[in-house]
């Protein structure tokens, strides 16, 4: 029998384009439907390609319980009006991939129930499509009204324009429209070659996300030219890692005390948040960590000091935490507000292909640093935390058990990390392998971020693709604002907290 | 109950930093640059090819703060030659004063005759501003947010961000501006009462940064007015934010 994919085992990899078999579509569609009815595996990435005279299709399937990817591929000639037969209309998490695909090649799937524009890029197929003029669902009905809500909102966030049909209070269904943020970001990664200028690029995909996005770049840059790194950089980064989660978890445990109106709670996750933050901004100058991940080496290497401040204020804020925590999650007033609030099942968050806190918190154990361990996660032998419920009360609660977590990972890794070794500088000068694809995956705090290049014959990057977690789980936001009421909108929000740039690119 | 939170408050302490003008940041954090005057030419030439956004030009031989995005990668580049220092007071409403040049020591200040007339005494005790983040990648439009936290406490100065432009007496905008976002910047900023402010925080906003030449964007909106502000930073610190926004309102040189 001969192959129908490729399979890799280890996070990051790079392989040769042309090891990836080609299938027709007929047996494209025929795979994807056997390797989707296994409940563990999920689609990474989906994404088409022009090369040469054709479209390339490659299709990344994770499976979270062997640590494999597998890879398959299908090419059509490049002709006026290509037309495939959706694989959406089967299995509902390719909804978005397909749409991308439509709306950047204007390949037309037949049988897709919501063929929509995602994003509205620059380069998109059809330029008459406006973003002004999005097609959003409605229903005909003197008993329903509609509520429109952006794309500019009320505080200091990123556009993006939300539309409730309600019935009363009550949400009947939310179509959340995005791409007033497109900055053309995996355009910019073919027309600026230079590494240190795609590793600031990666940084900047979404600010928020800086660290988790610029390990993915480094970690896919590095593969694709062979290098390896250092035991201690690797431990370094995975600190920098877990920092950053444990900021924005702290952030968001403010941010949905905000929404239900506990003020000493956002106060004081606010000023705790600030101390973490400040950590970064002592170890490397950015509160945020840029500058702070290059590829092969790191110009701020852990110091005997830095480590003693790292150390003392993880012990500050995880009292100060675990005080304020236990205060918000046993007052009335606010568990009325968390729990039974904003349910997304487990099948519906396996069915739209949900990952990292939108995954965990409706029972799916989904967690690269479990499933595709990277940096030091197969070595401190860590254990997702998943709870069944899917409310907001989950991902609430999973953001306080997920922080104390990563409090310890730390801990565990500065005792392993050897401060006498002497960190590389970074190395910009990096020579890719010609005509391959490296993929990378990192568990950002939001979930899975995926990195897909691809090379030319003169290992020049000729497509890049990004995946932020976002790209699924706005998905489950619409879905856990259905049936609540209006007013729940915001908690429903923050406790997911997603990326509008990590989507529109 | 009442008294688990007072508990609370007391471990909490006091959190507000009590003289935000005052204050010192950890060494490492990278504001405005000093260059040497004993740079060779190849050195020159060796840090303008590695500038990820070419904010290092030559003759003269300076650094547009404007442009910037603060990675220090010239600095590592030339260690002895080039630094960054931790002084975050780097807004200004003068364009030009954001670039520095060799051997250039002095804080960056206001320029008085540049403040508008129409503003210069409208300002002074309160600003409410709204803020419209365009192709902004979040890290700014936190650092704003983190300016009315607990810890810096803005409001203390009658500085506050509101949720509708016709409460609002200027706009802050962050990010490069992206087509998509061209048309409701416009249209926030047109339902602003006059007179009011524009803002650009951040180096992507102040000149797209490393966005620079991305045919996704339409920063056509900035050739139309004056810009009253602007806060470099790749994001910037919020003390960066909150004292150019005081110098403006005070007239401070």
């Amino acid at each position: 029998m001969t192959k129908i994919y490729y399979e890799i085992t280890s996070n990051p990899s790079s392989i040769k384009l042309t090891d990836i078999p080609v299938l027709s579509y007929s047996e494209f569609q025929k795979t994807v439907d056997e390797l989707m009815s296994v409940e563990s595996n999920h689609c990474l990435n989906y994404f088409a390609f022009p090369l040469s005279d054709k479209y390339k299709f490659v299709c990344c399937i994770g499976d979270d319980e062997t640590k494999k990817i597998i890879i398959l591929s299908h090419e059509q000639p490049k002709t006026k009006d290509i037309s495939l037969e959706s694989i959406t209309a089967k299995h509902f998490q390719f909804h978005v991939f397909e749409r991308e695909i439509y709306e950047n090649y204007g390949i037309y799937f037949s049988n897709h129930p919501w063929l929509k524009p995602i994003r509205y890029p620059f380069n998109r197929s059809n330029l008459e499509n406006k973003i002004s003029n999005y097609p959003f669902y409605s229903i005909d009905s003197e008993e329903l009204h509609e509520v429109g809500v952006g794309p500019i909102h009320a505080g200091i966030i990123e556009p993006g324009y939300f539309r409730f049909i309600c019935n009363g209070e009550n949400v009947l269904h939310l179509e959340i429209h995005l791409g007033f943020q497109h900055r053309g970001i995996e355009q910019l990664f073919l027309e600026k070659q230079s590494v240190l200028q795609q590793t600031i690029l990666a940084e900047s995909i979404a600010g928020d996300t800086t660290i988790a996005h610029s390990i993915a770049y480094s970690l896919l840059a590095e593969s694709l030219a062979n290098k390896t790194i250092s035991e201690e950089l690797s431990i370094e980064r995975t600190i920098a890692l877990e920092l950053e989660r444990i900021a924005i978890h702290i952030g968001d445990t403010a941010a949905l005390c905000t929404d239900v109106a506990y003020q000493l709670g956002q106060v004081i996750n606010e000023a705790l948040r600030t101390i973490i933050i400040n950590t970064n901004q002592f170890w490397c100058g950015n509160r945020f960590g840029k500058g702070l991940i290059r590829t092969c080496g790191s110009h701020y290497p852990l110091t005997k000091e830095i480590i003693e401040i790292i150390k003392n204020n993880l012990n500050e804020v995880e009292q100060r935490y675990l005080q304020i925590t236990d205060r918000i999650f046993t007052l009335p007033s606010v568990l009325a507000r968390f729990e039974t609030i904003g349910k997304v099942t487990k099948k519906q968050a396996s069915m739209i292909g949900a990952v990292g806190i939108g995954a965990r918190s409706s029972g799916l154990k989904r967690d690269t640093r479990w499933s595709h361990p990277f940096l030091q996660y197969d070595k401190i032998n860590y254990e997702p935390i998943v709870l069944p419920k899917g409310d907001v009360w989950s991902r609430a609660m999973l953001r306080k058990m997920e922080v104390l977590k990563s409090v310890a990972i730390i801990k565990e890794l500065l005792n392993k990390y050897d401060n006498e070794k002497i960190i590389d500088n970074p190395n910009y000068d990096l020579k890719f392998e010609p005509y391959f694809i490296a993929i990378s995956m990192v568990e950002g705090w939001r979930g899975e971020i995926c990195h897909t290049a691809i090379t030319d014959n003169k290992g020049k990057i000729i497509h890049y693709k990004i995946k932020d977690p976002s790209l699924h789980n706005w998905m489950a936001l619409a879905l856990a604002v259905r049936g609540q009421e209006i007013s729940d909108f915001p908690v429903c929000n923050k406790s997911y907290n997603l990326s509008y740039c990590g989507n529109d690119l | 109950m009442p008294l688990k939170e007072i508990n609370i408050l007391g471990k909490h302490g006091k959190q507000f930093v009590p003289d935000l003008e005052m204050v010192e940041l950890t060494p490492l954090f990278r504001g405005r640059p000093i260059i040497g005057t004993n740079i060779t030419e190849e050195e020159k030439n060796k840090v303008i090819s590695l500038c990820p956004v070419n904010a290092i030009n030559n003759s003269p031989f300076c650094i547009d703060m404007g442009k910037c995005l603060f990675c220090n990668e010239c600095h590592f580049a030339l260690p002895e030659k080039i630094n960054f220092t931790n002084d975050y007071k780097i807004a200004t409403n003068d364009r030009s004063k954001l670039i520095i040049q060799a051997g250039q020591d002095i804080p960056i200040k206001i320029n008085p005759d540049k403040i508008r007339k129409e503003i210069k005494s409208f300002f002074k005790h309160a600003l409410k501003l709204r803020q419209v983040s365009a192709a902004g990648d979040n890290s700014t439009e936190m650092e704003l947010n983190a300016a009315g936290n607990v810890n810096f406490d803005m409001g203390r100065f009658g500085i506050e961000f509101v949720a509708s432009p016709r409460h609002a007496d200027g706009i802050v905008i962050t990010g490069p501006i992206s087509q998509n976002m061209a048309e409701p910047l416009q249209i926030c900023y047109d339902a602003i009462p006059e007179p009011k402010l524009i803002i650009l925080a951040g180096t992507d906003a102040i000149s797209s940064g490393i966005f620079a030449g991305s045919k996704a964007l339409n920063r056509s909106f900035l050739d139309k007015y004056n810009i009253d502000l602007y806060v470099p930073g790749n994001p910037p610190h919020p003390l960066t934010f909150i004292n150019g926004v005081l110098n403006l309102m005070k007239n401070k040189k």
